[in-house]
C-alpha cells in the first residue's frame, strides 16, 4: 500500500506519475470541454472553420493583394492558411489555458488532483480546433490543385512544437491569472498584438536579414516558420539560426511556466 | 506493522486574511500589490503608533455583525489549524464535529490535498477520496449520463470502474428516465441525488465527505446515511465524516473528534464527546461572566459587556418557550464618558446561519453615560424562533466606534411546548415562525361551480 505523506513545503516524488494516473480527468474534461463549447450556438461546429476562413480572406487582400507582398508561387490563400493554423492554435490555447482554472475554481476548491490537467487540457481542446481548420486547408489545397510534397509529413513535429510552445507561456498566464485577475486582459492583447509581429500575412522572408535573428525571438515565429515550409513545399524556407533561437524560446518559456506553475499550485485552493 | 491508516502530527495552518477585501474576494490585482508596496513605509508609521484597524472576526468565520468598519489595508495572520495530532485505525467511522470556524474544513481539504499545511506532517496509507461537495464539477449543459462519468473522474474513479456501476448508481439515485436530459432541466432534488449517487459508489481506502448530507429530503438523506454505514461497517473502510447532526454521528461513527476553534479539543467513544459538546451548547447557569471572554483587538473596550443573564420566565438555565418573548439583561461597564451607546445582537442556527440581527441605541434619560455600570434589559419580543439551540453575539457601538464584540455570548435553547404543536413548528423547516392571521370572510351565498355560459 503506499504511503502519502502530506507536509508543508514538500513537492510530491510521484507528481508526475500522478498526472499519469489522472490522465482520465484530463481526456474528459478535455471531452467536457468541447461537448459543451459549441451547445446553443446556431452554427455550431463552423464557427471552427468560419473564423480561421474568414480571417485568411482579409489577409489574402490585405497582404497579397493590395501590399502584394511575395509568395514564392504558392497561391496566397495558402500561404496565409499555413501559418494561421498554428497561430490560431497558439491564441486559443493561450486564451483557453488563462481561463481555465479561474474557470474550474469549483474543482479547484473541492477536489485534489494535479492542477496541471486543467490548463493542459484547455490546450488540447484548442487542437480539436486546430484539425477541423486542418482539414479546411486541405480543402483550400483541392481548390487550387495545390500538391504538397514530402515535407508535409514532418508536420506532427511541428504540431507537437505549437503544442509545447502554447503550453509554456499558457501555464504562465494561469497560474499568474489565479492570482493576478489582471492578465485576463493581458491575454487579448498578446494574442492581438502577437497576429501582427508574427508571420501570418506574410512570409517571414520580407523580414530584412540584419532583423531576422531578432525576429525570431518571438517563439511563434520558428512554428510558424516551420508549417509553412512543410506544407508549401519549402519555398517559405526556415531560416536556421532564427529556428534554433524559436527553440530556444520556446524551451524557456516551457521550463519557466512549469516551474512557477508547480511553485503556486499548493495555493491556488487558497486564493482562487 | 501497525493499523494506523492516517497519522497526523503537529498540524497547522495559516491564512493570511486581507482585510481591505472584507469577506469576499481573495485574489489580488496587480494593483493592489504595486499600492501595496508603494504604501508599506506610511503604514509601518501607522502601526507604530498603534492604529487600531484591523477587522478580525475573533479568529473564526462566524459572520460578524454587520456593521464592521472596512477601511484597514492590514493583513492578519490567522491559524485555522492549530497544533492538531491524531491517529485514525483502518476502517473506522470517524465524526468530526465542531462549530463553525472550529476548523473542520480546513482539516478535511488538508487532509484531500486541496490546500497545503503551514506545519506539521500527515501519513496516509492508501487511496483517498473526498466529498466536500455534492456534483463538484457537473455541468449545467450535460445530460445525466455524460455527468455521471464526468463527476465519477472528477472524484477518482477510472471509466472501466464507473461502467462496472453504472447501473447501480443509477438506480440508487432513481433518475432513469431523465438520464438523456440536460441537468440543468433537473429539479434540485434530482440533481442532489444523482450527485450523491455517484460519490456513494466510491471504493476508496479513506473516504471522506463534509456537510454534504444537510441537501436532499428526509428520505434520501436516511438512505445515503445506510450507504454510508455500510461502507464503514462491511467494507472496512476508513470513513471520516464531518457533520452538524449529532444524531447521525452518533448512529454512524465509532469515534469522534472534536474541534475547537482550530485546536483538538477531544477524541474518542461518541456517546462521551457528543455528550460534552452538547453540555457546551446547553448553559446551566442564568448568568453568564463575559469580561474574561475574548475580544477582537479592534473594539476600543470603553464600554464593555460584563456579564448577561437570561430573563425568560418559567424554566430553568437559557430556555425561552417557544412563543415567548426573548428578554434577557446585560451589566454595561463604561470606562469614559460616551454620550451616545447603541448595542446590536446577532442569533444564529447551530450551523450558523445567522436568522436576526438588529442595531439600536440604548435608551437613557441623561445626556451621557458617565463612567460607571449600567444595567440594559434587551428585549426582542415579536421574534418567534422554531424549537431548537440557538446562539447569540452582542456588540457594543459608541460614537467613536466599535467598543466591544463578544461571539457566541451564549446559547440558549427554545422549547416545543403545545402552541409550538398548535403551529405544527415541529414540521416546519423555518427558523422563524411568525405569528399570523388568516382571516375569512364569506361573499356569497352559493356559487355555481361550472364557468357561465356552460349549462
Amino acid at each position: 500500500m503506499q504511503e502519502l505523506v502530506i507536509e508543508p513545503g514538500r513537492t510530491e516524488k510521484n507528481y508526475w506519475g500522478d498526472l499519469w494516473r489522472y490522465r482520465e480527468l484530463f481526456y474528459i474534461l478535455a471531452w467536457r470541454d468541447i461537448s459543451v463549447r459549441y451547445k446553443q450556438t446556431a452554427i455550431g461546429v463552423a464557427w471552427a472553420v468560419l473564423r480561421p476562413f474568414l480571417a485568411m480572406l482579409v489577409f489574402t487582400v490585405v497582404f497579397g493583394r493590395i501590399a502584394k507582398m511575395p509568395s514564392n508561387g504558392i497561391p496566397y490563400p495558402i500561404l496565409v492558411f499555413a501559418a494561421m493554423l498554428p497561430w490560431q492554435f497558439f491564441a486559443n490555447s493561450l486564451a483557453e489555458a488563462s481561463q481555465s482554472l479561474v474557470l474550474n475554481s469549483n474543482l479547484i476548491s473541492k477536489v485534489y488532483f494535479p492542477r496541471l490537467i486543467v490548463p493542459a487540457g484547455a490546450v488540447i481542446t484548442s487542437l480539436v480546433d486546430f484539425l477541423i481548420s486542418a482539414a479546411l486547408l486541405v480543402l483550400l489545397m483541392v481548390w487550387f490543385q495545390f500538391m504538397p510534397d514530402w515535407r508535409v509529413l514532418t508536420l506532427p513535429v511541428f504540431t507537437l512544437l505549437a503544442f509545447l510552445a502554447a503550453l509554456g507561456p499558457g501555464l504562465l498566464l494561469t497560474a499568474l491569472t489565479v492570482k493576478f485577475r489582471d492578465f485576463r486582459y493581458v491575454v487579448p492583447f498578446i494574442v492581438q498584438f502577437g497576429l501582427f509581429i508574427s508571420p501570418v500575412g506574410f512570409s517571414s522572408d520580407v523580414i530584412p536579414d540584419q532583423w531576422r535573428l531578432v525576429y525570431s525571438l518571438n517563439p511563434i515565429v520558428g512554428v510558424i516558420d516551420g508549417f509553412r515550409w512543410a506544407i508549401c513545399r519549402g519555398a517559405a524556407g526556415i531560416y536556421v539560426p532564427g529556428f534554433a533561437l524559436s527553440m530556444t524560446t520556446i524551451t524557456l518559456f516551457l521550463v519557466l511556466g512549469i516551474w512557477y506553475f508547480r511553485k503556486t499550485e499548493k495555493s491556488f485552493a487558497d486564493v482562487i | 506493522m501497525s493499523d494506523t491508516i492516517i497519522s497526523v502530527e503537529g498540524l497547522g495552518k495559516r491564512y493570511a486574511l486581507n482585510h481591505k477585501n472584507g469577506d469576499g474576494e481573495r485574489y489580488t490585482t496587480l494593483r493592489d500589490v504595486i499600492a501595496r508596496r508603494v504604501s508599506a513605509p506610511v503604514r509601518w508609521l501607522h502601526a507604530r503608533r498603534g492604529a487600531p484597524n484591523a477587522t478580525l472576526v475573533n479568529g473564526s468565520s462566524i459572520p460578524a455583525l454587520h456593521s464592521i468598519t472596512r477601511n484597514s489595508r492590514s493583513q492578519e495572520d490567522f491559524w485555522a489549524l492549530r497544533d492538531v495530532s491524531f491517529e485514525i485505525k483502518q476502517g473506522d467511522a470517524v465524526g468530526i464535529i465542531g462549530r463553525n470556524g472550529a476548523g473542520k474544513s480546513t482539516l478535511l481539504k488538508i487532509l484531500s490535498r486541496i490546500t497545503e499545511p503551514t506545519k506539521g506532517r500527515i501519513r496516509i496509507r492508501g487511496r483517498v477520496a473526498s466529498l466536500l461537495e455534492v456534483g463538484t464539477g457537473f455541468h449545467p449543459e450535460l445530460t445525466g449520463r455524460e455527468n455521471i462519468f464526468l463527476n465519477g473522474s472528477i472524484l477518482g474513479m477510472s471509466r472501466t470502474e464507473i461502467k462496472k456501476k453504472f447501473d447501480e448508481i443509477v438506480a440508487f439515485a432513481e433518475t432513469e428516465k431523465f438520464l438523456d436530459t440536460p441537468v440543468k432541466r433537473y429539479s434540485s432534488g434530482m440533481y442532489v441525488r444523482l450527485a450523491f449517487a455517484v460519490a456513494a459508489h466510491l471504493e476508496p481506502e479513506i473516504l471522506i465527505v463534509d456537510e454534504v448530507l444537510a441537501v436532499g429530503d428526509a428520505a434520501f438523506q436516511k438512505k445515503c446515511l445506510g450507504k454510508l454505514q455500510d461502507v464503514a461497517a462491511k467494507e472496512a473502510r476508513t470513513v471520516l465524516f464531518v457533520s452538524h447532526n449529532l444524531d447521525s454521528i452518533l448512529r454512524l461513527c465509532d469515534r469522534v473528534l472534536w474541534l475547537d476553534a482550530g485546536s483538538l479539543r477531544a477524541i474518542g467513544r461518541p456517546a462521551g464527546i457528543v455528550q460534552a459538546y452538547n453540555q457546551q451548547w446547553s448553559n446551566d447557569s442564568r448568568v453568564i461572566l463575559l469580561s474574561e471572554r475574548q475580544r477582537p483587538n479592534w473594539v476600543r473596550q470603553k464600554a464593555i459587556v460584563e456579564e448577561v443573564s437570561c430573563l425568560a420566565e418559567e424554566g430553568t438555565g437559557w430556555s425561552y418557550p417557544f412563543g415567548s418573548p426573548l428578554e434577557f439583561a446585560c451589566t454595561l461597564l463604561v470606562r469614559s464618558r460616551i454620550s451616545t451607546l447603541l448595542m446590536a445582537y446577532a442569533v444564529f442556527t447551530p450551523s450558523g446561519f445567522e436568522i436576526a440581527s438588529t442595531r439600536a441605541p440604548c435608551e437613557f434619560p441623561a445626556p451621557y453615560f458617565e463612567p460607571g455600570r449600567y444595567k440594559v434589559r434587551v428585549s426582542i419580543p415579536y421574534l418567534r424562533l422554531a424549537p431548537g439551540n440557538y446562539s447569540l453575539n452582542l456588540g457594543v457601538v459608541s460614537e467613536l466606534g466599535h467598543e466591544d464584540f463578544v461571539t457566541e455570548v451564549a446559547v440558549f435553547e427554545v422549547p416545543p411546548n403545545e402552541r409550538s404543536a398548535d403551529h405544527f413548528a415541529d414540521t416546519i423547516r423555518a427558523a422563524c415562525i411568525p405569528e399570523v392571521r388568516f382571516t375569512v370572510e364569506q361573499l356569497e351565498e352559493t356559487i355555481s361551480v361550472l364557468p357561465e355560459g356552460v349549462k
